[in-house]
């Protein structure tokens, strides 16, 4: 159990860790990018920028209000989530009957004026936030020593995705989201609000960017770049998946995680381009990508 | 045309308001002007045939009525309400339902979520046993996906799920297109057992001989308006007049 494939298993198991973490973050800021793209068919440039206020919201509330993690793992995607709704009532719904790349440019631009306001703010250095008290520590697996706070990473985004693939697939919303998104004008000519329901959407696409921001918030340290680092990644795995697809995301998403931990270990220096190579020959074999409809 | 269309046997002479009354009806596709002033009146309980070539404006008739075209003027009056500002959503809730040529069924929805979709609009639709009772077939199927039925079964699903809400008017656009005639017969079947449980149904029909086995009245639509009436037992007369107008 000292070596696999010439490998110390401590650093080939700590590196599939650090792949699940990473994972556990592509799978949920692309689900949220799925659900937004499949109900509104845009691409919302926006997520990293919103992953990024959530992060920033989580330290707002600490430091600002008194309010710790906890709170900050309920308040802060309801918080951003709000600000999500009113970009979309007032910028993006005006844009629907445009072609997708007014959605792109739309929200490529809010995405960029938000990290500057950040910037502007609070500088780009960045700052630490403290995993909470509850979650510090690590656990003896025998073979490692795994921080609970990476192990609670994990288990919460598979519960997230899990929760939001639920919701989609099995409830009366999901149905109306499922429809919706395959005939838009007639789900509303059954009586359902459809714009309305695009707005909510959005908003719960972005809460769901904002909750991933707060996770990541003791892991990285907080600051105004870091979900325009993620956010190029994730886009990558949007694509692999196939764009709009909700399983295609999550599982997409935690196996580039695991793909891209895996390199670092038996490949340094390509862990950086591994996804892109992936999505290159996806891209070329499969154009609607893994999970898609062509 | 005014002077022939003052003397169209429009329903609404005895005196009691029609269910929906559609006037001077003109609609957009974008640049193209589809509808140009379309006139239609419905008394309660009727059942209503819009006939006449491809590219009369039937479809774009219901659609227009549902809010579902680009732009549209004039006046869509509907149990005592002119919804012709309102949203597709808000006329729904006003008690019209919809089921399209093509039917729209969900692929991504199963056979009882498609059944179950449309909202409750009003008090007073359809139990889903009821349904089931006149569409056994869908009860056998309530789990496979929408769009793995028959062309039949999901014709009647369309108009299965549109009778649980509690409208009151059915816009069916051409439910008999391409199906094999015994469906076709059921589907007759079930228009008349719908006109019996009280619903008013505006139909647009390419088969007169079909709408002449469901049908009240008819009216004739040619380049966007309507030019003919036809009361249904008056049908036998005005064949030959039917005839240059649908080109059959």
């Amino acid at each position: 159990m000292d070596e696999i494939f010439g490998i110390p298993a401590p650093l080939l198991f700590g590196q599939l860790l650090l792949g699940l973490i990473n994972g556990a973050f592509y799978a949920l800021l692309s689900l949220g990018l799925a659900v937004i793209f499949g109900m509104l068919n845009v691409i919302n440039f926006t997520h990293g920028a919103q992953f990024m206020m959530g992060a920033f919201v989580a330290w707002m509330l600490l430091n600002w209000a008194g309010l710790g993690y906890w709170w900050a793992l309920l308040l802060a995607p309801v918080l951003v989530g709000l600000t999500g709704v009113l970009i979309e009532r007032t910028m993006i719904s005006r844009l629907y009957k445009l072609d997708h790349l007014y959605g792109l440019l739309l929200t490529f631009g809010v995405g960029l004026v938000i990290e500057g306001v950040f910037r502007n703010e609070f500088g780009s250095s960045g700052m630490p936030y403290r995993i909470p008290a509850e979650l510090q520590g690590s656990w003896d697996l025998g073979f490692m020593f795994m921080p609970i706070y990476r192990g609670w990473v994990v288990v919460v985004a598979i519960v997230m995705c899990l929760a939001t693939w639920l919701v989609i697939e099995k409830t009366k919303i999901g149905s109306y989201l499922r429809a919706a998104t395959e005939n838009p004008a007639l789900v509303q000519a059954f009586g359902i609000n459809v714009p309305r329901m695009m707005t909510l959407t959005y908003g719960a696409g972005v809460a769901l960017a904002a909750f991933a921001g707060v996770l990541a918030a003791p892991i990285y340290s907080v600051n105004p770049q870091m979900g325009a680092n993620l956010i190029i990644i994730v886009f990558a795995v949007v694509v692999i998946g196939g764009m709009g697809s909700i399983l295609g995301s999550v599982v997409t998403g935690f196996a580039l995680g695991v793909i891209e931990g895996l390199t670092k270990v038996f490949w340094p220096e390509a862990s950086s381009t591994v996804i892109f190579v992936v999505m290159a020959i996806v891209l070329l074999t499969r154009p609607a990508g893994l999970f898609g409809r062509a | 045309m005014a002077d022939q269309l003052a003397e169209l046997p429009l329903a609404a002479t005895d005196g009691t308001a029609p269910l929906l009354r559609v006037k001077g009806l003109e609609a957009w596709y974008g640049e193209s002007h589809v509808l140009h002033g379309v006139d239609i009146e419905i008394r309660e309980g009727e059942v209503v045939t819009l006939l006449g070539r491809n590219g009369a404006g039937k479809t774009s008739t219901l659609r227009a009525i549902m809010g579902l075209v680009g732009r549209r003027s004039g006046s869509v009056h509907y149990a005592g309400r002119e919804l012709i500002g309102a949203r597709p959503d808000e006329i729904a809730r006003a008690g019209i339902a919809y089921c399209p040529e093509e039917r729209g069924i969900f692929a991504s929805l199963t056979v009882y979520e498609n059944l179950m979709l449309p909202p409750e609009v009003r008090p007073g639709g359809l139990p889903v046993d009821e349904i089931y009772k006149m569409f056994p077939n869908l009860k056998e199927r309530t789990r496979s996906p929408g769009t793995k039925l028959s062309g039949g079964e999901q014709q009647m699903l369309a108009i299965g799920r549109i009778l649980r809400t509690g409208a009151k008017l059915l816009l069916l656009d051409e439910p008999s297109e391409g199906l094999a005639p015994v469906i076709v017969q059921q589907i007759g079947r079930t228009i008349r057992e719908l006109k019996q449980r009280g619903f008013t149904v505006l139909l647009v029909e390419q088969n007169f001989r079909f709408a002449q086995t469901v049908a009240d009245r008819h009216y004739v639509m040619e380049h966007g308006r309507v030019v003919d009436a036809v009361r249904n037992e008056e049908m036998a007369g005005a064949m030959e007049r039917l005839h240059e107008y649908l080109g059959v």
